[in-house]
């Protein structure tokens, strides 16, 4: 039992709209690691996204965070810009979808790593700076002969392993990947979760990887967290969420999922909720199969289940549960109308 | 309107299609010599990378992209040589479903307005209100209902799988025979996809349609296709039943794709052993099969070159780090500037005395990984006063072959060069 | 224009109705958003410009009405002469100018010059500038060519002297009107409107909805008007209000150079700023002031109104509002917990946090 790398609890994230608040983080715990690899899932618009920036303090005017997020003793949350600042890089990494964007074409490969670390290590010898950028290389798949290369003389599977290697390279703690493969091919999404996984055994990095794709976080990850509409519905160990998911919402995702071993079509009826105004209680209460009377009345409490700890008044807790709480809820037919 | 049928057998066949795209006089072969028979009423897979062709092929058959050779039969026509006109008449019945629903409706029009327009085009509705039918219809079987609340929505209204619906709807509203589908669901909500793919398998049912199917995910591929052609670098190495294909894959790509799926069941999951590299860059393809320097089982005749011994150093230095890739480097420096596609590799050394030197780095190197493929490839390494020349098998293009149920384009299953004892390694 | 194309209908029931009053609504509203979306700086920009452009069309408008005197009136109804360089006051609200106008209906009347003139031209300038800019986008190559290199060759010219030769040489066929003075202003704007469309046509041309219509079978004909001009005209209002702005100007330094309307036609400030020069050494300040004012006026509203609208309509610009929202600081916690069999509200981190170390 290793002392976290980062605990997140309760955090908060909202947005001010025309409309109201947009609770696009609305209470999440969760703890990382040394070296573990958290896989955060769910589908587009559930705030997984919000809740890495936010993690890094990496938001958008207009974005008001609450809660903890604890790093070495400290809560980021009330830290300070220039504190986060600081932070970032040599603690706190980030790992873009899109890597052309964030490689200035204009630099060669060597003069990104070289800026990086002067700016964050400045004591370092130039000749150990360059020895250490080209050993992250290698360990990307890099190979050293490509050092001096520009960025677009690189396919985009390359750019990605550099951008990997260039959050690396300061050995951070800690880093959030937020979907690194998404843009990528097959192949090459297969070797960057490749690389993503070993991770722990190169670099003793922990690595928040948010993705939509349920297959990915299976190959790469040693936990997940499924979010649903800010919250995180359940988490645990991968094997233990896939084998036997716990919260209906998961179990739905999973099923509906094509994978090579799909011979049926599955579908969650519905859209995600507005995060303006979520539906009271248990969010995926109106999509929900197994939705029972309590799920709209009360916010469900987070239940250890085996290893997982999941938000569905399905576990409980009996103690809370109103009368009749477990009847069958009668809902409308929903229609293609509300569909995602 | 009633549904004209030319023949029983829905024939579509497109040979050597290539498609220039001319900047500095470099020529990339998007698809570069297909020949694919579609039948009527089958869902045919294309699948791939980005970059295969498999887009610019399914463009191509709809006379959205001008194939620069080659045919392609649709009924009596060719479609590949038909003027705009007689072209733009045939487009009720080849219609297509894009990849980005929030990109291919017009933003500012309105339902009613966008999945009739087709019907206007081609002059089928004589009023408004047969057209508003028309619409509503297409509108409900596409299962956006109620109709009318949809009628006088801006795509802008919608979400991303009302969106597809929405495209799928103006796709079926002329009563087409082919539906083009490139990646109909790739950029929605892992929840739509299933409920996009079940709508089109419905309407492919009702309609009698027959589909081409674009992806590069083998899961939907799988699920949908009644038959795939895998594509590499605008060819197709390999078509056949899904089920042959999916079952016992023959090309060494396909395994390595089929390899690459994620699954979210882990009992499911098996180590893998991922072909090395990237797709290579089309305006220059690979010299022999073009899939041979990323493939684990090539042999003496894929085409090896002095490319391949170039990306066999990057390797040995990635692996090696940056010490030997220091010492070695000088060493080979001249092949940076070899001529491509010959049969031999030439380095040039600096001084005599490195000579040796050089072809003791190479002996090193095969010694150290003597599974690497490449040396397959390499006849012998001779040297001459300040050059150590490398002769490499002559390679040879693979064609498509029959084997077994499937259409493979790969030396190991041409039996004229299929190695002696040689087992097929799963 | 986009919507004009729709063959006309044949049976405007009860369905018809219903979608035109649909579209009604749209446009409405399209009207309104920038008015409703606005805040701030942009907000006071867009409300003030628009107040004073509509107290000026109300002045256009109603000239008639308003205006005491025809503009070329030099006597009242009985005949009698109204004398020279009166003083404002009296029958005169702003006095007389040298020929015996009364100022007060020659800035009236001459609001109606203005806006006539800078309608006709904004229209045809429009016209033609999006007709160019969507065929020269949409087909490229040598069309492409040839017309930016027409249209790049007019934006050389300083606007003043381009619309003076335009004048001047329609002054011969069409002669002195508001026609010759719109048709000069035309030609100074097309390459404004040219270039716009052009860019945004190039950029929608390689949508995929363009290549959906191309994939029905649509004509380029009906590419370009139903799918193209619709998306590609939306920056055009913003240049188009500043435009007008600009045009006003043109038109007075038309005017002022003696280029422009002749005075027997209409009224026009430009030219009675131009009589007033020389009262101004003589301390008769009225002939001056008040068409200047009216000049600087148009042309501020309607400069407020363009940078208003842009500000809200520019995406690049626009600044989102920020809504600044109370989070409540641990109410939900508490509320679900309300009604639960009470005494846990305070402990619910703990406990969370000693689940968490069970699991571990």
């Amino acid at each position: 039992m290793t002392e976290p790398v980062l605990s997140v609890r309760e955090l908060r994230v909202w947005y001010g709209t025309e409309h109201g608040p947009a609770r696009a983080v609305d209470g999440v715990t969760f703890d990382l690691r040394p070296g573990e690899v958290l896989g955060l899932v769910g589908e587009s618009g559930c705030g997984k996204s919000t809740l890495g920036r936010g993690v890094l303090g990496l938001l958008p005017r207009g974005a008001h965070l609450d809660g903890e997020v604890i790093y070495q003793d400290r809560n980021l949350v009330e830290a300070s810009a220039r504190e986060i600042q600081r932070l970032r890089g040599p603690e706190l990494g980030l790992i873009f979808q899109e890597p052309l964007t964030r490689l200035n074409p204009l630099l060669r490969i060597s003069e990104h790593f070289e800026e990086t670390l002067k700016a964050h290590e400045p004591d370092l010898p130039k000749g150990e700076a360059k020895h250490r950028s080209i050993e992250v290389l290698r360990a990307m798949g890099i190979p050293p002969t490509r050092y001096r290369a520009y960025p677009h003389e690189f396919s985009g599977g390359m750019r990605q392993r550099i951008m990997i290697a260039l959050a690396l390279v300061l050995r951070p703690a800690f880093v959030v990947a937020d979907e690194p493969t998404t843009a990528l091919d097959v192949l090459v999404e297969a070797q960057i979760i490749g690389i993503l996984a070993d991770l722990r055994r190169n670099f003793d990095t922990s690595l928040l990887f948010i993705t939509h794709n349920l297959g990915i976080v299976a190959e790469a990850c040693d936990r997940v967290a499924v979010m649903y509409a800010g919250r995180i519905v359940e988490q645990g160990p991968v094997n233990d969420v896939f084998a036997r998911p716990q919260h209906p919402y998961t179990q739905e995702l999973l099923r509906s999922t094509i994978s090579l071993s799909t011979t049926g079509l599955h579908y969650i009826p519905g859209a995600p909720p507005d995060l303006i105004n979520p539906p009271s209680g248990c969010r995926f209460h109106p999509r929900c199969p197994k939705a029972m009377q309590v799920c709209p009345q009360r916010f469900p409490e987070r239940v250890p289940v085996g290893p997982q700890t999941v938000e569905c008044w399905l576990h409980g807790p009996d103690e809370l549960m109103p009368d009749g709480g477990r009847e069958i809820l009668v809902r409308e037919e929903i229609t293609v109308a509300d569909e995602a | 309107m009633e549904m004209r049928d030319l023949e029983v057998h829905f024939d579509l066949r497109s040979s050597a299609l290539a498609r220039l795209l001319g900047s500095a006089g470099e020529t990339v072969k998007a698809v570069d010599g297909v020949n694919v028979l579609l039948r009527r009423g089958e869902v045919l897979g294309l699948v791939g990378e980005s970059g295969s062709g498999k887009t610019t092929l399914g463009r191509a058959l709809l006379g959205l992209v001008r194939p620069t050779s080659g045919q392609i039969r649709y009924g009596a026509d060719d479609l590949a040589s038909l003027p705009q006109r007689r072209l733009r008449v045939l487009r009720r019945r080849l219609q297509m479903v894009f990849q980005d629903p929030h990109a291919a409706l017009n933003p500012t029009m309105d339902l009613r307005t966008a999945i009739g327009h087709p019907l206007r085009i081609h002059g089928l509705v004589s009023s408004r209100a047969e057209a508003r039918d028309r619409v509503i219809d297409a509108l409900e079987r596409v299962g956006l209902t109620p109709a009318h609340q949809f009628l006088d929505k801006l795509p802008a209204e919608l979400s991303g799988g009302q969106k597809q619906r929405a495209v799928i709807a103006r796709a079926i509203i002329c009563g087409p025979e082919l539906l083009v589908a490139d990646e109909p669901i790739s950029m929605l909500d892992m929840s739509v996809r299933a409920k996009i793919l079940e709508l089109m398998l419905d309407l492919k049912r009702e309609l009698d349609l027959t589909y081409v199917y674009i992806t590069h995910d083998l899961a939907t591929a799988k699920f949908f296709c009644d038959r795939v052609a895998i594509m590499y670098l605008g060819r197709v190495v390999e078509l056949g039943p899904t089920e042959e294909i999916f079952a016992d894959p023959k090309h060494p790509y396909t395994r390595a794709l089929l390899g690459a799926v994620p699954d979210p069941d882990p009992e499911r999951r098996v180590p893998r052993d991922l072909p090395r590299g990237e797709i290579p860059d089309a305006a220059a393809p690979p010299h022999g099969c073009s899939f041979h320097p990323r493939c684990p089982l090539a042999f003496e005749p894929c085409g090896w070159e002095a490319r391949d011994l170039r990306a066999m150093f990057e390797r040995r230095w990635t692996r090696l780090g940056e010490d030997v890739f220091a010492n070695e480097q000088p060493l080979v420096a001249a092949l940076d500037d070899v001529k491509v596609g010959d049969g031999t590799a030439r380095i040039r050394v600096p001084s005599n005395r490195q000579v040796s030197e050089l072809a003791g780095l190479m002996e090193e190197a095969q010694a150290e990984t003597p599974d690497d493929p490449l040396w397959r490839g390499v006849v012998g390494v001779e040297t001459d006063d300040d050059t150590v020349v490398v002769r490499f098998h002559e390679g040879s293009d693979p064609g498509l072959l029959r084997s077994g149920g499937v259409d493979v384009a790969c030396h190991l299953h041409d039996p004229r060069l299929r190695p002696e004892g040689a087992e097929r390694r799963g | 224009m986009a919507t004009a194309a729709v063959p006309p209908p044949s049976d405007m029931g009860d369905v018809g109705g219903g979608r035109g009053r649909t579209r009604l609504r749209r446009f409405l509203s399209g009207i309104a958003r920038p008015y409703r979306n606005s805040h701030g700086v942009g907000r006071f920009m867009l409300i003030s410009g628009t107040v004073l452009v509509c107290l000026m069309l109300v002045m256009a408008v109603f000239s008639p009405l308003i205006a005491p005197y025809g503009f070329s009136q030099v006597a009242d109804a009985t005949g009698e002469r109204f004398g020279n360089h009166l003083e404002p006051g009296g029958d005169h609200w702003f006095g007389t100018s040298t020929q015996g106008f009364d100022v007060f209906s020659r800035v009236v009347w001459g609001a109606r010059t203005a806006v006539t003139v800078v309608l006709l031209a904004l229209a045809f300038s429009l016209f033609i500038g999006v007709l160019l800019g969507l065929l020269a986008g949409f087909i490229g190559r040598w069309v492409d060519r040839v017309l930016v290199m027409i249209m790049d060759s007019l934006y050389a010219l300083p606007a003043l002297l381009l619309a003076i030769v335009v004048a001047f040489l329609l002054a011969e066929h069409v002669g002195g009107g508001t026609a010759t003075a719109a048709l000069a202003i035309t030609a100074v704007y097309i390459p404004q409107y040219f270039r716009v469309v052009r860019a945004a046509t190039i950029s929608a041309k390689e949508q995929t909805y363009v290549e959906a219509a191309r994939a029905m079978g649509a004509r380029p004909i009906t590419i370009m008007l139903r799918y193209l001009l619709s998306n590609v005209v939306q920056s055009v209002p913003v240049i188009a209000t500043l435009n007008a702005a600009d045009a006003i100007l043109t038109l007075a330094g038309l005017g002022f150079l003696g280029y422009g309307i002749q005075p027997t036609e209409a009224s026009e400030w430009g030219y009675d700023l131009q009589r007033a020069v020389a009262d101004a050494g003589t301390g008769i300040w009225w002939t001056g002031l008040f068409p200047g004012l009216a000049i600087v006026l148009l042309v501020m509203g309607l400069t407020l109104m363009g940078e208003g609208l842009n500000e809200t309509m520019n995406p690049a610009i626009r600044v989102r509002r920020l809504v600044s929202i109370t989070m409540p600081s641990i109410d939900r916690a508490t509320a679900r917990r309300d009604d639960a069999a009470g005494g846990t509200a305070g402990t619910t981190g703990s406990v969370d946090d000693l689940r968490k170390g069970d699991v571990r």
